[in-house]
């Protein structure tokens, strides 16, 4: 891998991926690799996004699971399109 | 680079009932709260000692008691631990704790302040201290195998970067080598729920399994339905976790549990401070998630090297085990690079590999038992919290 990636997700079944860089910007074309078989991706930030906050990979509506290691990690309870930050504010656990 | 652990050796004590410490303390011990200061006093006089004063042991009963006896009694039986001096108000419970650490065959002797004061037990105690510091640094390091370790994990401060590079770097650590005969645990009961059946899955028998099972349901009765407010979300994540990137606990439970690796099955669950008894391998401890609380519960159980990922940067450190920190988090390692020993924000670049990052931790492990001093230990980081179970009489 000759770029430094931008963004990493855990497995192929995951729909958010996580910043690795710090200043991230609204705009960029980030590089995104898949770290359980490093293949790689383009996507567009849609929005400035802390170091270790989630993106979304597709676009995410409320009541949609939130998919990361291949598992389920909570549920969307606001609207995330794709390449928007996804967190607290739109994202809560199931359980509670 | 291929690495094999089975040759790998360091050099540390081999003590009497042949267990190995990479520390060589002589332990002013406190059996209550109110011998502290005595305890400290004693570590004031005496150079080359180390007291750890601590909030509890007075009026407990049941079940908390005895965690809080298995607790004493563990600390001082550590391998790290050369001697103990013990300290406690009154003698019948002292002489509990002096009598369990004895039987490690290591020097142990008690004292007590009652109908002597603090001034009387001080001097006393400090003359038994001098005795066990000249005897303890008498003690010579010889080579032993670097599978003899008992290595504990817990990480704290937890990221979205820890699931990705700092947790299954300690993972890669596990599945390299307790294949070879290292006792590794991990804990952090509250930090798994959302992945407790992934959990459950990683035993190596269905009777591990379930036994964890049944201690983390217990929690989950006992503790969080018991007292909960609305939810654990003030608390689980944290507020250090969310600035981090983490948004729900099972987000985090399924990073927490990269700790134990891709092959790695615990072979039994451990009630907090109860050391592990079917031989080498993985073990889950019930324990506290609160790393002050964990880091001294998996020592009391015998661990003599801790391995601690973090993403936002937890400080803890741990008065006689020495505290390994690691982080993949680059702005963590450049704002925080004091409490950082290994920095494996490399995995995050794409420029190191799991693999080697694992090579890299069992590299520190080696550097470390072998005296290399931790940030933690540099730092003065001696966090010594006892959990307890509930109020006391």
């Amino acid at each position: 891998m000759t770029q430094t990636p931008h963004l990493l997700v855990h497995d192929h079944a995951d729909n958010v991926g996580v910043v690795v860089v710090e200043g991230l910007t609204a705009g960029t074309e980030m590089l995104g690799v898949v770290t359980h078989d490093n293949s790689d991706f383009r996507l567009v930030a849609k929005a400035d996004i802390p170091i270790g906050h989630k993106v979304a990979l597709k676009d995410l509506k409320p009541g949609d699971t939130v998919m990361k290691y291949g598992e389920d990690i909570g549920k969307m309870v606001g609207p995330a399109a794709v390449g928007e930050h996804v967190h607290v504010h739109n994202c809560k656990t199931k359980r509670w | 680079m291929a690495f094999d652990a089975s040759s790998q050796t360091i050099t540390a004590w081999r003590r009497e009932n042949g267990r190995v410490g990479v520390r060589n303390h002589v332990l002013i011990l406190p059996v209550d709260d109110i011998s502290n200061a005595a305890c400290e006093s004693v570590a004031n006089n005496v150079k080359g000692t180390i007291a750890i004063p601590h909030a509890y042991g007075r009026l407990q009963f049941g079940e908390d008691l005895d965690l809080h006896f298995r607790t004493m009694i563990g600390t001082g039986s550590n391998p790290n631990v050369a001697a103990v001096v013990v300290i406690g108000i009154e003698p019948e419970w002292t002489k509990i704790i002096v009598d369990g650490i004895a039987k490690t065959g290591k020097p142990v002797e008690g004292f007590s302040i009652e109908q002597k004061g603090d001034f009387e037990t001080i001097r006393q105690a400090s003359w038994k201290a001098k005795e066990f510091v000249h005897w303890a640094t008498d003690q010579q390091r010889q080579e032993c195998a670097l599978t003899d370790l008992w290595v504990s994990t817990k990480c704290g401060e937890s990221d979205t970067t820890t699931g990705l590079s700092s947790c299954p770097t300690v993972g890669n650590m596990y599945d390299k080598l307790i294949p070879h005969g290292l006792y590794g645990v991990f804990g952090e009961t509250s930090e798994i729920t959302g992945a407790e059946h992934i959990c459950q899955a990683r035993a190596a028998t269905p009777e591990a399994g379930a036994k964890f099972r049944a201690l983390f349901d217990a929690y989950q009765t006992e503790v969080i339905e018991a007292y909960k407010t609305s939810d654990l979300s003030d608390s689980q994540p944290t507020k250090g976790n969310i600035i981090g990137g983490l948004t729900t606990i099972e987000e985090k439970a399924l990073g927490n549990l990269e700790k134990i690796g891709r092959t790695s099955r615990y072979i039994d669950a451990l009630k907090p401070a109860e050391s592990p008894a079917k031989g080498p391998g993985l073990y889950y401890m019930d324990t506290s998630s609160a790393a002050a609380e964990c880091v001294p519960l998996m020592a009391a159980a015998g661990y003599v090297v801790h391995t601690f990922p973090t993403g936002q940067g937890n400080v803890i450190g741990n008065p006689i085990v020495p505290v390994i920190k690691l982080s993949g988090n680059p702005r963590t390692v450049r704002t925080m690079s004091e409490h950082i020993d290994l920095d494996v924000s490399g995995v995050l670049r794409r420029e190191m590999t799991i693999d080697e990052a694992g090579d890299a931790l069992i590299a520190m492990i080696v550097r470390t038992a072998n005296g290399r001093v931790t940030a933690a230990e540099a730092l003065g980081h001696r966090e010594f919290s006892l959990t307890k179970l509930y109020r006391s009489a």
